[in-house]
């Protein structure tokens, strides 16, 4: 039996006094990717970002190989540091260089060794195809290019989950595709547990073990990638789809 | 102009320039280390020692650098604390400096976005890691222009020192006109020696400002 990485059982969120997220509930398992998909503003980004605990939560409960979480920020700390994360703006630190930037955490964060780490992170750079910009600045690089170098980043620290949030969406066609194809090798070369947030249908429908489709903090769907996109159960999402062309 | 006049005191002059660079140097370094201090834990919103570092700022501020030093050149003996001048006038540079380096790292660390906290956290930082490699270096680069503007504040407000009988360049420049009656010669001497510290310090900041700034933009 795969082993479940991750559960989250009757999560609710709020801001202030608005509930963003409303009694969220779904399993993961290892090597599993995990599609949120739904309308702007449906909370999927929030979702996302609570379960990196950069959002906190009213109540529920995170597990995390069935231990449930402690939302203290020194557990998330360390959690983090299993949980990697890429971001829509990339948010590369500026004044690093590209290999500064992907060896700070795994070195400062994680104390290993920085030979070893440099090793590893310029074969992971090597895989996308940025093995020559080891010392560029984020500033001299594509956004296609910064966004690989964000991923890179994530995984030296060797996570056991990615959450990839719109990390196409400030992208043009071309370099959208570049991105899509890393994220793929990760989940059938390396079978790396995800969570994605995306717009693109494509892209998600190739990807997605599962997808939670969501509409104002609610979970309408939570079904197999490929019968989401086939037999949508829902009109919401029937709609959605045919919103997006798909 | 006297030529004679202004090479005959060219030695006290340079004694005071030495003096003038040394006390200059200690109350930048002490201010930027208390501006660091105090505004990181402002910005961290340390318990008790943010509300501190915000009443201090605040105080030194909004009192003059003179008020200062009379206090603990003339004040502080009367509660048995007693400093020399340049241990009094060190400490109110600092404390005055201190305060201005905190307003301008603040400013500096307010400038950097969420998302590069954000970024930061996400890679497991603890609030230590999170400031020595995320807010610190870049709110550095973005405190920048303040920090230049501070430091030259800085070295100027130094010529108050007088008004305790520091025998720096202003007051020894007041002096010599005192005795000799020459203020043309001992105050061109006194404009030359501040453009000789000041004109290479901003300078090099200015090449700094840019050489640091030059990683800062575009993540």
């Amino acid at each position: 039996m795969t082993e479940e990485i991750l559960k989250v059982e009757h999560l609710n969120k709020f801001y202030d006094e608005r509930q963003v997220l409303h009694n969220i509930n779904f399993s993961l398992k290892k090597g599993e990717v995990l599609t949120l998909l739904g309308p702007s503003g449906s909370g999927k980004s929030t979702l996302l970002r609570t379960l990196n605990g950069l959002e906190d939560y009213k109540n529920g409960s995170i597990y995390f190989h069935e231990k449930k979480i402690d939302p203290s920020p020194k557990e998330w700390q360390i959690l983090r540091q299993k949980i990697g994360m890429v971001f829509q703006s990339y948010d590369l630190f500026p004044n690093l260089t590209v290999i500064e930037n992907v060896l700070l955490a795994p070195v400062k964060v994680q104390k290993r060794d920085e030979n070893e780490v440099k090793e590893e992170a310029i074969k992971l750079l090597k895989q996308v195809g940025l093995e020559q910009y080891l010392n560029a600045y984020p500033r001299e690089l594509s956004g296609g290019q910064k966004q690989r170098v964000a991923i890179v980043r994530a995984l030296a620290m060797k996570p056991e989950i990615m959450l990839l949030d719109e990390i196409t969406a400030s992208l043009d066609p071309e370099m959208v595709r570049g991105i899509e194809e890393i994220v793929e090798l990760l989940s059938k070369r390396d079978h790396m547990t995800m969570i994605i947030v995306t717009h693109q249908m494509n892209f998600a429908s190739r990807i997605a073990d599962e997808v939670l489709f969501l509409e104002d903090g609610h979970i309408l769907e939570d079904t197999p990638g490929k019968e989401f996109f086939n037999h949508p159960q829902t009109q919401r999402a029937k709609d959605f789809l045919d919103s997006m062309d798909y | 102009m006297n030529w004679s006049i202004m090479q005959q005191a060219l030695p006290v002059f340079v004694h005071a320039f030495g003096l003038t660079i040394w006390l200059s140097l200690i109350g930048i370094i002490g201010s930027i280390i208390v501006g660091i201090i105090a505004s990181l834990t402002q910005y961290f919103k340390v318990p008790v020692l943010s509300q501190v570092m915000t009443a201090y700022v605040e105080l030194a501020r909004n009192t003059p650098l003179l008020i200062q030093l009379f206090f603990l050149y003339y004040a502080f003996p009367v509660i048995g604390i007693k400093m020399s001048a340049e241990v009094c006038g060190i400490i109110g540079l600092i404390f005055l400096g201190g305060a201005y380096m905190a307003e301008g790292f603040t400013g500096g660390f307010n400038g950097i976005s969420t998302s590069q906290i954000n970024s930061g956290k996400a890679l497991g930082m603890s609030r230590f890691q999170l400031a020595r490699y995320v807010v610190f270096p870049q709110g550095f680069a973005l405190s920048m222009p303040a920090l230049t503007a501070n430091i030259i504040f800085l070295i100027k407000e130094t010529s108050i020192f007088s008004v305790i009988a520091i025998p720096e360049l202003t007051n020894t420049a007041l002096d010599l006109t005192g005795m000799y009656y020459r203020s043309n010669e001992y105050l061109l001497m006194l404009v030359i020696a501040y453009a000789i510290i000041l004109i290479p310090v901003i300078l090099l900041l200015t090449w700094l400002e840019r050489r640091v700034r030059y990683g800062a933009f575009g993540n």
